[in-house]
């Protein structure tokens, strides 16, 4: 029996749907065909996939040279990028493991296409460190394997390190949460599929799944240790990445602030993120009655609260760098010299950004407005791409030695192989969208009963 | 006596579980139930004992707790001690706050992927496994009770249709 759910709370599956009608629903774009918008949309993708790829062979071939780096500023596009992946990922974990623990039912409509932008954007992430190595085909170097390296080990001491085993358990935790999710849904799949084709894709896809009573039990015991275990992962990660920073002595990085500051940013710009994607697919894949305005609401509350945070870390990092006196804050990413100086630009770009557009939110007149949300999203985006580029850029640029501070101008292949990451970010995205069950259709069955408008109406008419 | 295996469909979630109820309370077998989503309260209708995998999951991560413990004092102290830093290379407990997120990221990773397995083990699903379940139907909006019967099959289908099954046929 489902849980009683008052009828005041605003429906999370509106229309008359019946559990036929969501398999109907979540299997429509898998057996429909592609529109134009599609494939224009997976045109402009690839394009820029294969302008990344081209930049990525050629780093590869010439050296990390003809980057825009130079001896002070040694790290400045990659690692941007890098970390705004990584943060990108954050949500979909949010969303699908702490939400789960929190028994937000909202989760479910959207859970499944959050972990799929995850785990393609932690794909993106990963590739910049191994880009920067220079000599990429040495990088199993950073695993601990016996014999590899002479008598050498690597150095568990470094946040580097922590760093490659965070990213590579996050990724392969998040997928494996990601695809016990989906056997049920690739089971239906199969189960309607009428193409032979798809039947076996499918049936290979769904592992066997036959929905057994103890598979059922076994898989949402399996669910919630996994949401356990991936909670803690999801703080983990970020703050490990952080530390790469935080460890370090340049002005600027050396800040105890970074851990939960960082956490915070990433869930920010990953709940941008997946606003951008889901506007656009509950529209073109018609999951209206599924991603409804209560889940852009709910997620536009979350990107306040951790607007808020990140905003409150601006604040504090900028004050106690004047407070501090110390001359060498006078130019970090956040005080008076950085939005002064020469990186001006940057700096109000992401304070316009991540602070002041995202306070519109407090109003519900635009949390609930989709094309704002749509815009802000991507506002969010941008900013919080400058946040990285102004910790990594602006405070290299301004060390402790005067003289060899300088600015940094990336060249076309740094700017390439960003617009690559994009282009295979969306790649992944755009076939995703078209061939897997987009929404967590068992879980969201589990929930029609006490959450969908139809038996709300009628709860509402029998008890009045 | 051999006995005849039942399997009656249902279209309603609630409906099933007041049929388990029936079938239980006439003190029937049921063999196996096929649900298109985790109905809740079934597995406890049923009196399916409780799965023991997240206990299999705290046992594995023990094993990469201790396996990071292991890989991290065999690397850096006793293999090939280092001075990185000036940091205390030559003794495990001083070093060992360094060595922290390591212990966390590998017990998550065992107790995640190793439990995982282990389901997947357990309810025999990999790539290749072909689907049991007998109607395609139970994937999508029906829902399917095994039930076996040694004597009387006529009063358990009349059970079943009072109850509310849609459709009852004998398990070739």
């Amino acid at each position: 029996m489902s849980h009683y759910e008052a009828p005041i709370r605003e429906p999370l599956i509106f229309g008359d749907k019946s559990y036929h009608d969501i398999s109907v629903d979540v299997a429509a774009p898998v057996e429909g065909k592609a529109n134009k918008l599609w494939w224009i949309a997976f045109s402009i993708a690839l394009t820029a996939f294969l302008l990344g790829l081209g930049a990525i062979s050629y780093t590869i071939g010439v050296g990390i040279g003809v980057w825009g780096l130079n001896n002070r500023i040694n790290w400045a596009w990659d690692i941007t990028n890098f970390v705004w992946w990584v943060g990108i990922g954050h949500a979909g974990t949010l969303i699908s493991a702490v939400l789960l623990l929190f028994r937000q039912k909202w989760r479910m409509g959207i859970n499944r296409s959050a972990e799929a932008m995850t785990i393609f954007a932690v794909f993106q992430a990963g590739l910049f460190p191994i880009i920067h190595m220079g000599r990429v085909w040495n990088a199993f170097y950073v695993l601990p394997l016996p014999n590899a390296l002479g008598s050498l080990w690597v150095n568990f001491n470094s946040p580097l390190l922590w760093d490659v085993f965070a990213i590579s358990t996050y990724l392969s935790v998040s997928l494996v949460f990601w695809y016990t999710g989906l056997l049920p849904d690739f089971a239906m799949l199969r189960d309607r599929a009428v193409k032979p084709f798809q039947k076996q894709i499918y049936g290979l896809l769904s592992f066997g799944w036959s929905g057994r009573l103890k598979d059922w039990q076994r898989f949402e015991e399996v669910s919630l240790v996994l949401a356990g275990l991936a909670t803690p992962l999801v703080l983990s990660v970020h703050t490990i990445v952080s530390m790469d920073f935080a460890t370090s002595i340049i002005p600027g990085w050396h800040s105890t602030i970074f851990p939960p500051y960082f956490v915070a940013g990433a869930i920010f710009s990953g709940f941008a993120m997946v606003q951008t994607l889901l506007l656009i697919m509950r529209k073109v894949s018609h999951l209206e009655a599924y991603i409804t305005k209560i889940h852009i609401e709910n997620m536009n509350k979350v990107i306040i609260v951790t607007g808020g945070i990140v905003s409150v870390a601006y604040m504090t990092e900028f004050f106690v760098g004047w407070y501090s006196g110390s001359s060498y804050e006078d130019y970090t990413y956040l005080s008076v010299g950085a939005a002064t100086g020469p990186y001006w630009w940057a700096f109000w770009s992401l304070i316009t950004c991540n602070f002041i557009f995202p306070l519109t939110l407090w109003f519900k007149k635009a949390r609930t407005n989709l094309i704002w949300s749509f815009i802000l999203s991507i506002i969010i985006n941008i900013g919080m791409w400058f946040e990285r580029f102004d910790i990594i850029v602006i405070d290299l640029s301004r060390g402790h030695l005067p003289s060899s501070w300088t600015m940094f101008s990336p060249t076309f292949v740094d700017v390439s192989i960003f617009i690559g990451t994009i282009g295979f970010f969306f790649v992944l995205f755009l076939l995703y969208a078209r061939t897997f069950p987009v929404i967590a259709q068992a879980e969201l069955k589990s929930i029609l009963k006490s959450s969908g408008e139809n038996y709300k109406n009628l709860r509402k008419e029998n008890h009045e | 006596m051999s006995s005849t295996t039942i399997q009656a469909i249902f279209d309603d979630d609630d409906v099933l579980l007041r049929a388990v109820k029936n079938l239980k309370d006439a003190h029937y077998h049921i063999e196996e139930v096929f649900t298109p989503f985790p109905v809740h309260g079934l597995e406890k209708a049923v009196g399916l004992p409780n799965t023991r995998i997240a206990i299999t999951s705290f046992i594995y991560g023990l094993i990469g707790l201790s396996f990071a413990i292991w890989l991290m004092d065999y690397t850096m102290i006793t293999d090939w001690p280092q001075n990185i830093g000036g940091k205390p290379s030559f003794s495990f407990a001083e070093n060992m706050p360094a060595f922290v997120p390591i212990m966390f990221e590998l017990t998550v990773f065992f107790a995640a992927h190793l439990m995982v397995i282990t389901f997947y083990m357990r309810s025999k699903l990999w790539p290749y496994k072909k689907a049991e379940n007998p109607d395609p139907r139970t994937t999508d909006d029906h829902f399917m009770i095994e039930v076996s019967t040694a004597n009387d099959v006529k009063s358990l289908e009349d059970l079943l249709k009072k109850s509310g099954a849609k459709e009852i046929k004998t398990k070739a």
